[in-house]
């Protein structure tokens, strides 16, 4: 159970949140006509006669688009209805050429599913948590409006137009901005597993409509405000606290909350009142006599499923299993695809490399992965993406450490050096000699000097001082650059001062 | 079922179709006379019958997701889509200024 609650002046609220997301279906052509769907183009060139909504045009339906619902719909473990139908929902904007939206309402293509999202103490999720998913339908996008390109016009670009997004319905089942937060990331997590939608949340792709209202505990539903097309994690988060607080003070003013579409304004954090759409929401569905109802056979379904991936939550607990890795750094590694694509090929030429078995390597490779590349990327203001580093040379770096040519500490800067010249990690040892030195002979001399130039810490460590051996091998790893096997200078030095004596 | 004169200039508001008192006074008498015409389809007994959906039954044909493979519904025409538009200019429709 989430605590989160609005503090009011007569006392605590809680806040009952749903989710509609809109996400943009990955395919080449639009949902019903040929025109790509590519962003950024120039205005109206990715628009056919169907999608500006000509006369005597007809929509033919992508099958692709509906492959992608499919698949998603199959990811969240829901229901698949063999038997759906596209309907009009009818309004007037200057950015619908056809006055009506095609879309699903009354046999939606993806009935009943769910998604856990995970426990996050800190975030106030105590334990995971299931949020159910009432439907996904597929339908239209409508085009895009600029307003401030002509003191007297707006502008219309249809190339959005027509191009193919998943309307995905959430339950009322979220209790905090952060329970939202993480619907919308597993959400989005899944969709790009799948490879159903990009998730790209700056460019469009996935935006939601944000369902709030308020309660006192153990009451029944409050009546339910609207927000609209807001656009990033952060934004929802920020839209539901506004309008909790906002609900909630009207509320104990003994106000009423009117059930109404709001738009959020990310500049001052706020939601308003989008009065224009009073009386749009008589949208007068019909079921549109351009389509027949879509019937989807078994081989269609059987292939869907067959091209699903590993999920994120069945990767997470084999990561766990398989691999012997901790919760939290499964976690990471399966939170964004990208990154565990990465990390499974790491690990599988790091094993090869190296001649081991995946599970062997695991714990090495995601301990690199996560905090050392990760580390250096970061500082270097790159990305695993970006191709400085990619899994044949991190693993190629790793088996160097593995067989003991180069030290753990001389890895970090041959990882630097990578990302920095894009240079294999064999050529950088190389050229900058940074082979560890394993050879006793040169360790054993390094350490004689160390050891006579502190003749008097020598004595004190031989009287008990056995703390002191720590600083003898830092400083002989320092006269040796870095270089020196670790295991050999710690023979050598405990070979040359004997135990530390008693005191 | 009947229309009175509100709901038909509630639905005309929503079709954008400006009417005046006199043609909505028209226009209730006409559209409840075709809607008492449809009505006559409720005589029949249907129960147990599935709805029709289409005179041949056929089942909904899907295109590959191909771009641009027939020039007719593809894009890239945007000479074409602007030609009747009273106020093209950069490439964009120009519409009166609608802002939230």
């Amino acid at each position: 159970m989430s605590t989160y609650r609005i503090h009011g002046a007569t006392g605590d609220w809680e806040v009952v949140i749903g989710l509609e997301v809109h996400a943009q279906v990955t395919s080449n052509a639009k949902l019903f006509s040929g025109a790509a769907t590519t962003f950024g183009a120039e205005p109206n060139a990715q628009v056919s006669l169907v999608d500006a909504a000509m006369p005597g045009m007809l929509p033919v339906l992508n099958r692709e688009c509906i492959r992608q619902a499919v698949r998603t719909g199959m990811a969240i473990e829901a229901q698949i209805n063999r038997w759906s139908r596209f309907d009009r929902k009818n309004y007037f904007y200057a950015d619908l050429p056809q006055g009506y939206q095609i879309s699903q309402l009354y046999h939606p293509l993806v009935g009943e599913g769910s998604l856990t999202i995970e426990a996050d103490e800190k975030a106030g999720i105590p334990a995971d948590k299931v949020i159910g998913i009432e439907r996904i339908h597929v339908e239209q996008d409508a085009g895009k409006l600029m307003h401030d390109q002509h003191p007297t016009m707006s502008y219309v670009d249809l190339n959005r137009s027509g191009v193919a997004l998943m309307e995905i319905v959430s339950r009322p089942d979220m209790a905090s901005p952060a329970e939202a937060g993480a619907y919308l990331r597993k959400l989005r997590a899944i969709l790009r597993y799948v490879g159903s939608c990009d998730g790209n949340m700056e460019e469009g792709s996935m935006r939601a409509d944000v369902n709030v209202s308020v309660r006192r505990a153990g009451e029944p539903l409050g009546t339910r405000t609207e927000t609209k097309n807001v656009n990033s994690v952060r934004f929802v988060m920020a839209a539901i606290e506004h309008e909790a607080r906002r609900q909630v003070d009207l509320l104990e003013d003994g106000g009423a909350i009117v059930q109404e579409t709001r738009l959020f304004d990310p500049g001052t954090g706020t939601t308003r009142s989008m009065r224009s759409k009073e009386d749009a929401h008589d949208y007068r569905y019909f079921p549109d006599p351009d389509l027949l109802p879509l019937e989807l056979d078994e081989a269609f379904l059987d292939e869907c499923r067959e091209s699903l991936p590993e999920l994120p939550d069945a990767k997470r607990t084999r990561y766990v299993e398989a691999l012997g890795l901790s919760d939290y750094n499964a976690h990471v590694l399966t939170a964004e695809v990208e990154t565990a694509r990465w990390f499974e090929a790491l690990l599988l030429t790091s094993a090869t490399a190296q001649g081991k078995q995946p599970a062997e390597v695991a714990k090495q490779a995601a301990n690199w992965l996560l905090s050392e590349l990760m580390g250096a990327l970061n500082k270097a203001g790159r990305t695993p993406g970006d191709g400085a580093v990619t899994p044949e040379s991190g693993a190629e770096l790793l088996a160097l450490v593995g067989k003991g040519t180069i030290s753990a500490s001389i890895a970090k800067q041959v990882l630097e050096g990578m990302i920095a010249t894009g240079d294999a990690p064999g050529v950088i040892v190389e050229r900058e000699g940074l082979k560890q030195e394993s050879d006793s002979g040169a360790i054993e001399a390094a350490a004689d000097q160390v050891l006579a130039a502190n003749g008097d810490k020598v004595a004190q460590y031989r009287g008990g001082k056995a703390a002191l051996f720590g600083f003898f091998v830092g400083q002989t790893m320092k006269a040796m650059a870095g270089k020196a096997n670790p295991q050999v200078v710690n023979q050598v030095l405990q070979a040359k001062l004997g135990p530390a004596g008693e005191s | 079922m009947s229309v009175d004169k509100a709901t038909v200039a509630k639905i005309a508001s929503l079709a954008r179709i400006s009417m005046d008192d006199a043609a909505l006074d028209r226009m209730v008498p006409e559209l409840n006379k075709i809607l008492g015409f449809v009505e006559q389809l409720g005589q029949v007994d249907v129960t147990g019958v599935e709805p029709m959906t289409a005179v041949i039954a056929q089942p909904l044909r899907l295109r590959d997701d191909v771009v641009n493979a027939d020039p007719l519904t593809g894009g890239g025409v945007r000479d074409a889509v602007l030609a009747n538009a009273p106020a093209a200019e950069h490439g964009f429709f120009g519409v009166p200024k609608v802002i939230e």
